[in-house]
């Protein structure tokens, strides 16, 4: 055992570097679970990804097979463009309000800021399902409180629930505004590390408030507004339970999203290696994210 | 005016709050400015918590008068009706009950394990470490639901199917909660562990008997953040339950959803009891959960 530990201390000459069990003690239960709950099924996933397993009996592997027909499934490509849809509409709208709700409630001009956060943040505390069962006693179509106020002032009843865009809309509604709270706090925390001498050296050169954000607060919170986009983004893939609650992906099928087909095709019709494939196309999208915000960032950092 | 004028560092906790800058272009200027951000402000704060207003107000009107129009804000004659239909239908206190098990439980163990991990990765330097560290980075681009059907089987394999183990187990490694003991732990200078050792202290001594005490805070706060994250899990209970009688609340408030003839009743009923433990850990705990550091902030 020391042997080896004197073995590792040699590149770095540290004296720490000479405990070994005491460091394998503390992570010990931490690598369990992530061989156990990480490793191991993300490589049985991958090679159920080429059989033809349906969760009990024997399987064949079958190649690329469950590839080739998702390549070909129609209803794939449905749930994939309207996750894909759902990610653009909500990621910016997310971004956008959250930085207003941040620099409102940090902002020395407005009153009350301390109360309104407390109310930016309550929706993030509900749970996805409330949050679609809420929306959903909302946006009613014969009884909800929106169509009702529309009605009061002379419009008609828009079709909420019945048209697939507009209820795509809805949902996408309802995540910004339950995202808000967690993504003002990212925001908050970047926009108070900016230091205050900017903001007073700008207004003595006279740059207005507009001016002041686009030139110091954006640029200062950068390395912020990239983790809430590469955050935000692999949420919005991979939603699911808003929906459920609040239109169960409908109209009819129209917004089931990627989870919700992994879901229905793996555990609802039991075809596991199918449903692993789909699986694996989503976090290659997931993982091509990732990588692209990281190579912007980087980029962006070293400017 | 002027004595204000000088840059102050910048202060964590109040930042540009308590910043007193004299308004620039005199006092109409610096009015008209603060009566429309606070306008704007409140506008929108009104957005956010005018849906939960009248989503609880709702909840507490008798179902025949859900529907009745015109529509009122305040219920005309106000009942628990709703809650008390909700609690006793469908065994919605046993959903209760298995939820607040399983947070628990999750929330124990996330803590416990979370900070000895953090500190692991914090306060030793074996190259075994960094190299567990990027694992832990891994989890975090691949979200559980991604590998939902894999899950599936390891998870029955290991004969945890239908078992609050198998709910529990999985959702204790988290890389946020790992992130910030790490965080927190690479803050406490190391002169502080070195000092233990000379005096004789053992390793694991050291992390139990100073280490923890001092990160209280920061298992305060992710206790708070796991307990919101299991209270309001979805999908993975979903597949890893059978039996009904081990449902948690999300999974009860769901299959009120997907009735045939949604009962709204006892839908809003059940939705607002869902909401009441989730409020009130965070009205109590308020100022940990707004003050924390989820920079590193991979929400789970």
């Amino acid at each position: 055992m020391t042997k080896r530990a004197s073995a590792v201390s040699a590149s770095p000459p540290r004296r720490r570097s000479k405990y070994t069990l005491a460091p394998l003690v503390l992570i010990a239960a931490n690598v369990v679970l992530f061989s156990l709950f990480f490793v191991w099924p993300a490589v049985i996933g991958l090679v159920y990804s080429f059989t033809n397993y349906t969760g009990v009996g024997a399987f064949q592997f079958i190649g690329l097979d469950n590839y080739d027909n998702l390549l070909g499934d129609s209803t794939f490509y449905d749930a994939l463009t309207r996750t894909l849809l759902y990610t653009v509409l909500f990621v910016p709208l997310n971004f956008v309000v959250s930085l207003l709700a941040a620099n409102l409630v940090v902002s020395k001009h407005a009153k009350g800021g301390s109360v309104a956060r407390v109310l930016f943040f309550i929706p993030w505390l509900l749970s996805p399902i409330v949050v679609g069962v809420l929306w959903r006693w909302m946006f009613g179509e014969n009884f909800g409180l929106v169509n009702y106020v529309i009605e009061k002032f002379g419009g008609d009843a828009v079709p909420w629930q019945s048209n697939a865009d507009l209820s795509l809309l809805v949902v996408v509604m309802a995540s910004a505004w339950a995202w808000t709270g967690f993504t003002m706090l990212l925001f908050i925390a970047a926009i108070k590390n900016v230091p205050v001498s900017y903001y007073e050296a700008a207004s003595l050169d006279g740059a207005g408030p507009w001016r002041q954000f686009f030139s110091i607060t954006l640029p200062s919170i950068a390395p912020t507004s990239f983790i809430v986009i590469l955050l935000n983004t692999i949420n919005a893939m991979k939603e699911y339970p808003v929906f459920v609650a609040l239109n169960n992906g409908g109209p009819g099928t129209s917004n089931n999203l990627l989870v919700q087909y992994i879901y229905e095709t793996g555990f609802k019709r039991g075809q596991i290696g199918y449903a692993s494939a789909a699986s694996f196309v989503l976090m290659l999208i997931l993982m091509a994210v990732a990588i692209i915000q990281l190579i912007v960032n980087r980029r962006v950092e070293n400017r | 005016m002027t004595t204000t004028d000088i840059p102050r560092p910048v202060d964590a906790g109040s930042g540009r709050t308590v910043s007193k800058k004299p308004p620039r272009r005199g006092g109409r200027g610096g009015l008209r400015q603060a009566v429309s951000a606070t306008t704007l402000l409140w506008i929108l704060a009104c957005l956010y918590g005018l849906p939960v207003l009248w989503f609880v107000l709702s909840s507490l009107k008798p179902a025949g008068d859900l529907f009745s129009v015109p529509l009122t804000l305040i219920p005309q004659n106000p009942t628990l009706s709703g809650f008390r239909a909700a609690w006793d239908s469908a065994n919605f206190s046993q959903y209760f009950i298995n939820t607040t098990i399983v947070c628990v439980i999750t929330t124990i163990l996330t803590v416990g394990v979370s900070c000895c991990t953090g500190y692991a990765l914090a306060k030793y330097d074996n190259r075994w470490l960094k190299a567990f560290f990027l694992c832990i980075l891994a989890t975090t681009m691949l979200p559980g639901e991604v590998m939902l059907a894999p899950s599936f089987l390891v998870v029955r394999d290991l004969g945890l199917y239908n078992s609050f183990a198998g709910i529990i187990l999985p959702a204790v490694l988290t890389a946020t909660g790992c992130f910030m003991f790490r965080q927190f732990f690479l803050t406490v200078p190391d002169e502080l562990v070195e000092a233990a050792r000379i005096d004789g202290a053992r390793e694991l001594s050291i992390f139990l008997r100073i280490m923890v005490p001092i990160s209280r805070p920061i298992m305060l706060t992710l206790a708070i953040l796991s307990f919101q994250w299991r209270w309001n899990d979805y999908i993975w209970p979903l597949l890893m339950l059978n039996d009904p009688n081990k449902f948690t609340v999300q999974i009860g408030i769901q299959s009120i959803v997907g009735a045939q003839n949604i009962n709204w009743s006892v839908l809003l009923g059940a939705s607002v009891i869902s909401m009441i433990p989730l409020i009130a850990v965070f009205l109590v705990f308020q100022r940990y959960v707004m003050n924390a550091d989820i920079n590193a902030g991979l929400k789970d």
